[in-house]
Parts: C-alpha cells; sequence; structure tokens
C-alpha cells in the first residue's frame, strides 16, 4: 500500500477516536492490513475493512458511517460522542468546601462533635451543609454494597459433600491404582449480579450526585458484576464511566455520557430500553435490580406498569429506592409509582446517609 | 498468512458465491467478514439478535473451505477440562493394573518409569473442542456464545487463539498445523471483555432484507412454495418492525414456514397463521400484541 493511502486511512482512524470510537494503534494496524487485503480501489473494501476492524460495538457502527461519510464524502463533521451534551459535572453540593478561607466553614468544623453523625445519618441530603456534604461523600465512599452470593455450577475442592471421581481416582493413580481418602466436592458461590438503575431527571436532581456516589461505590466494590444505568427521558450505560477509582473523576466522566441531566421522565420508555437492549439478554436475569427514583412519570404509567412486571419477572429481586418515602405523609400515589408497586420485593427510603445504609442492608439480603 | 490453504475464495464475492451454493445466504458485509477471517488468520467475532443466523454462518464457512466443524458451546462454569482436554482416568488405572497382574503373573520387577511414561500417553487424553480444533487443520471453531461463559475463560480462550498451540505438562506442546479459523458468537448477555474484542474483527449481523430472506427460505426450504416463502418473509418483516418483546429471526421465519408447509398451505391465511403463531412467537405479550392487532393486517392483505 502506498505512503499516501496509508496516511487518508490513518486519518480518518484519528478522526473516528476523535468521535468517540476507540480506534486504538492496534486496531488502526488491524485496518490497514484489512484494506489491503480487500484493495484500496473497492470504496466497499475501504468502508467494510475500516468498520470490521475499528467498531466494536453495535454503538459505534453509527458513529462509524457519520463518520465516514465526512471523511471520504465531505459530509457534516460528526458530533463527538462524549460532547454530545455540554461537559457537566454533578455539582449538586455547590462549591468545593476545601478552600480554609471560608470562615463559616471552619467555624463548623469547630463546632463537629461526635453526635453529629447521628444527625448526618438521619437528615435529608439535600438539606445539608458544605461541611456535613463532605462527610456525607465521604462516608458514602465507604459503603460496599454487595448482594449476598449464589450457588454456581462450578464446582470447588471442599472437605464435605458429593464424591468428586475425578480427583479421588487420580489420587488413587498416585497410590499405584489402591483406593485412598475419597475427594469430595462442594458447589462454588458466585456474587450475584446488581443492577442499578438511577433516574436522573430534574425532579431527581438534588439526590443525584448522592445516588451516584452509591452506585460508584457499588462498582468499585464488584466491578465485574455490578452494572449502572441511568433513566430518565433516554437509558444511558455509565458502569464504564463508574469504574474509574476516584469518586469525583468517576462522578465527572458518568457526567459527560448522561445526554438527559435534569430532563423529564419517561420511566416507561427507559425502563423498556433497558430490558431490550441489556436486561432480557441477561443482564437482568437473576439480578438484583434497584430503582432509583420517585416514580414522576410523564408519559404513560401504564407501559412503566408492564415493564415493571417484566422486570420483576426477570430479575431475582426488585428493589425502588424513593427519597420521598422517607417524608412523614408519604404515599406512593404518584401514577409512575403506583403502576410500579405491585411488582417490587422492596420498598425503601434513600433520602439519607441511614436510608442509603440500610439500603446495603437489603441488598445483601436478597 | 491465508489461514486455511486449499480452497480459500479469493475475493469476498467468491466466498458469497460458495456460501449460496450450501444454502447460506451472507450479505456483503458478513461475506467481507469471512473473506478477511480466512486471509488475514483473525479470529471472527459476530454479534446479533438471536435467531439471525451466526451459528448457521460458521457452519457453512466449514463447508465451503472444507473445513472440520468444531464447536464449543459456551455455558456458566465451563474450564479447561471441558474445553481443552482431560486424562481419561479410568482407562489410565485399568492399564496400570493390568501391567501389575501381567508382572506379578510373570514374576517380573515392574519398571516404574516406564509405567509412568506409558500411563500418560496420548492415547490417555480425552481431546475437548479446543484442542480437536489444535489437532485437525484446517479446521473451523465456533465459539458460540461466549458470553455465557465466566469472563476468565476469555482469558483463557484469548491465549489459546492468539497461540495456537496449547502446553499440557505431560506430554508437551502441541501446536496446529495452519492456525484454526476461529468464529466467536455473543447474544450480548453481557460485555466481553475488550482485550478478546481487539484480536478479532467485529461485525454485527443484521436481520436480512425482504429479497434476501425470501431467497433464504426458498434455498433451505425447497418444498415450500415461492408465494408461501414471500407471505411469511413479509409477515415476519412486519412483525420485527412492531417492537415485540422477541423479534423473529430467520430461524423462526423457518420454523414459521415449515410447520405451514407441513399443514399444507400454499399461501399464509389469516386462519393458519393464527395457529401456528407459536413457531414465530414465544411470548404470550407478543402473540396477544398480534392478534389484537389483527393477522391480516400483518399479512399485508
Amino acid at each position: 500500500m502506498s505512503r499516501d493511502v496509508t496516511d487518508v486511512l490513518l486519518g480518518f482512524a484519528r478522526t473516528l477516536r476523535h468521535a468517540g470510537v476507540d480506534a486504538s494503534p492496534e486496531r488502526m494496524q488491524a485496518m490497514l492490513a484489512a484494506v489491503d487485503g480487500l484493495g484500496v480501489a473497492d470504496p466497499a473494501g475501504v468502508y467494510w475493512g475500516g468498520r470490521l476492524t475499528l467498531c466494536a460495538d453495535p454503538d459505534d457502527i453509527a458513529t462509524y458511517d457519520a463518520a465516514f461519510t465526512a471523511y471520504f464524502q465531505g459530509g457534516p463533521a460528526p458530533v463527538p460522542r462524549s460532547a454530545g451534551a455540554p461537559q457537566r459535572v454533578v455539582t449538586l453540593f455547590g462549591g468545593d468546601v476545601a478552600d480554609g478561607g471560608d470562615s463559616d466553614a471552619t467555624r463548623e468544623v469547630e463546632h463537629a462533635a461526635a453526635s453529629d453523625a447521628e444527625v448526618l445519618r438521619r437528615r435529608d441530603v439535600t438539606a445539608l451543609s458544605a461541611v456535613e456534604r463532605a462527610e456525607l461523600r465521604r462516608l458514602l465512599a465507604l459503603l460496599a454494597p454487595s448482594p449476598s452470593p449464589r450457588f454456581s455450577r462450578r464446582q470447588r475442592p471442599a472437605a464435605r459433600g458429593a464424591v468428586d471421581p475425578q480427583r479421588t481416582v487420580s489420587r488413587m493413580l498416585r497410590h499405584a491404582g489402591e483406593p485412598t481418602r475419597l475427594a469430595r466436592r462442594a458447589r462454588r458461590r458466585k456474587p450475584r449480579r446488581l443492577v442499578l438503575l438511577v433516574d436522573v431527571s430534574g425532579s431527581m436532581a438534588p439526590y443525584a450526585d448522592a445516588l451516584l456516589r452509591f452506585a460508584h461505590a457499588a462498582v468499585r466494590r464488584r466491578p465485574m458484576t455490578t452494572e449502572v444505568f441511568t433513566i430518565g427521558t433516554r437509558m444511558t450505560r455509565i458502569t464504564r464511566a463508574l469504574r474509574m477509582r476516584d469518586p469525583d473523576a468517576a462522578l465527572a466522566a458518568s457526567g459527560r455520557v448522561i445526554p438527559d441531566w435534569s430532563g423529564g421522565t419517561r420511566l416507561g420508555e427507559a425502563v423498556k430500553a433497558f430490558l431490550d437492549r441489556w436486561g432480557q439478554r441477561g443482564t437482568a436475569r437473576g439480578a438484583v435490580v434497584v430503582v432509583f427514583s420517585d416514580g414522576w412519570e410523564r408519559g404513560d404509567s401504564a407501559l412503566l406498569g408492564e415493564q415493571m412486571r417484566r422486570l420483576a419477572r426477570l430479575a431475582h429481586r426488585v428493589v425502588w429506592v424513593n427519597p420521598h418515602q422517607g417524608k412523614a405523609g408519604y404515599a406512593p400515589l404518584a401514577g409512575g409509582m403506583a403502576a410500579a408497586l405491585p411488582h417490587l420485593d422492596d420498598f425503601v427510603a434513600g433520602h439519607s446517609f441511614g436510608a442509603l445504609e440500610d439500603l446495603v442492608g437489603v441488598i445483601a439480603r436478597a | 498468512m491465508s489461514a486455511i490453504t486449499g480452497r480459500t475464495p479469493g475475493n469476498p464475492a467468491e466466498l458469497a458465491a460458495a456460501l449460496e451454493r450450501t444454502g447460506y445466504l451472507a450479505d456483503d458485509g458478513l461475506a467481507i467478514a469471512g473473506y478477511l477471517a480466512l486471509r488475514l488468520g483473525r479470529p471472527l467475532f459476530l454479534e446479533g439478535d438471536a435467531g439471525v443466523g451466526k451459528t448457521a454462518f460458521a457452519q457453512a464457512l466449514a463447508t465451503v473451505t472444507g473445513a472440520r466443524f468444531v464447536r464449543l458451546q459456551c455455558y456458566e462454569g465451563l474450564d479447561a477440562s471441558q474445553a481443552l482436554y482431560d486424562w481419561d482416568f479410568p482407562r489410565q488405572i485399568l492399564h496400570l493394573r493390568t501391567i501389575e497382574a501381567t508382572a506379578v503373573a510373570a514374576g517380573e520387577q515392574v519398571n516404574a518409569e516406564a509405567v509412568e511414561a506409558s500411563l500418560y500417553d496420548r492415547r490417555f487424553l480425552v481431546a475437548r473442542p479446543l484442542l480437536q480444533a489444535l489437532e485437525s487443520s484446517p479446521c473451523v471453531l465456533l465459539v458460540d456464545e461466549i458470553d455465557r461463559a465466566d469472563d476468565e475463560f476469555e482469558a483463557f480462550l484469548l491465549e489459546v487463539l492468539s497461540e495456537s498451540a496449547i502446553s499440557i505438562p505431560e506430554l508437551g506442546r502441541i501446536a496446529a498445523e495452519t492456525p484454526p479459523v476461529a468464529v466467536l458468537t455473543s447474544n450480548r448477555t453481557r460485555e466481553v471483555h475488550d482485550a478478546l474484542k481487539r484480536r478479532c474483527l467485529y461485525h454485527w449481523v443484521e436481520h436480512p432484507t425482504f429479497d434476501r430472506e425470501v431467497a433464504i427460505l426458498r434455498a433451505r426450504l425447497p418444498e415450500v412454495s415461492e408465494r408461501l416463502a414471500a407471505d411469511v418473509a413479509g409477515a415476519t418483516l412486519r412483525m420485527r418492525e412492531l417492537d415485540l418483546l422477541k423479534p423473529p429471526g430467520v430461524a423462526e421465519a423457518l420454523d414459521w414456514a415449515s410447520a405451514l408447509d407441513a399443514l399444507g398451505a400454499k399461501t399464509l391465511d389469516p386462519d393458519l397463521a393464527a395457529v401456528t403463531l407459536g413457531a414465530v412467537l414465544k411470548y404470550r405479550e407478543d402473540s396477544e400484541r398480534v392478534r389484537s392487532l389483527g393477522i391480516a393486517e400483518l399479512l399485508g392483505a
């Protein structure tokens, strides 16, 4: 392949990377080999050679098509996927309290006593002072939500249990075929999958920071068996962003991928999108599913009820966390909440640190 | 560095034509993906809705290239002794006892070293799919539903695929003469690790277009009348647009057409469609939805 062609192709790969597709150098090299194998003269060869090697996800394909048109046919440049929404960081708790010059904050620190921890546990997260918020963030990072394990199909050597013929026989083999002690095996235990659906619509905005931090703690605890999605007007998977170690960096990264921050609420459609694209294929099967939402539905609440029934049939246990549940005199009468209620295994509050701590217990018992 | 010598098609169009002769109708993207997998020797990673023909593609690819077809069905708890190899312990013990008995009868001393060497002979090794694929080349290896296996298995598979060889402590290294052409499929029940995807060609398999689906029905079920094939393809296509819980794939369309044919249908009339709906829709909600919309409507009447 000539030098010019290589440069053009590499330029295209860079455009694609800019548009948000993970076109690593290794993939670029594979693309050059693929296009070379198909022949550069053929436009279809260039298209498919690139698509088969650079894309790795169905979501990449639309971006790829747009970038391909823009680069080779001079169409409009693709919008970078990460810049689809203005870069927003969850700043529910206002400015940082780290700058020591704040006299109010210093005074509060001085007053902080052991009993404050108890107050903080019970108080609604939206009614906290700056110092208390910082303390809350620290406490949230210490939570370790994890469902109780389930039995796997896999077996492990154990002191008691069924006889393991294979290991018994191989033990016999070492003793010249004489029967020795019986080897036994038992079923291995595996962590159950935990799926968190976090409502990020306008009505839930005051709680979003605390809930996403809770989600981050869950992902940090079990990175491979925890999945987090946000629901609002759309459904977005943010597990990848939340796998970052630092909570603030993880929240900033998830803020960049969520396109519908503080927007309206179409819970039914968003839950349906989750079930269609992830849940039914396996993510929700046998999992503990936790929905964080106030159940404020602008769409059709009948659809939400139908989708929650579908979710309940797939999941091991469905938990609904509603911040208003913790308030005196609250009754789940909002259209969406009433529709979802019959399909829930647990209905808990999530308005304070104490409530979220209790939720860890609910998840662990599930 | 073609992975399969011998009957490798020279370009994607030739591969598509050869696949068609085996009864598999691939679209352009899939034909190019298959061609590149053969030519570059990279594993092909296929994703798509259930029933779009991912597994059938691997089988057709094996037929076309005249390679042996080895399938590894993944499931939770799959480990090396089920995917790679295992020692046949009962036979080893029998062998050991026979040697002992013969030696005692002849009044000889048993040579311990020779006995041990003979115990770990190739004939006592049970080859599981991955080892079978390495030992029989050329070969098309289908790793079906990789997303069902545990994620540790991916790393293990990656190692076997990139080396095209395995080491058995008691026997030594077994390497493939020509690396197997690997086809991996996933239904996306979980996300497969990037390290594995990076080494593969990635293709998302779409549902076929109307014309292609008619052609597939005709090719796979020659006994079905052309009119019935067109009716079934049209109705299936409309069902896919209905936003059902489980949109029917090609596999369901084939089942439906053969069910209708078994009932002696030459065209798809609403009554027959209603009683055979279970062949194409697998959820009660979906069947109810289609019935409430009117089956006649679905048939484009």
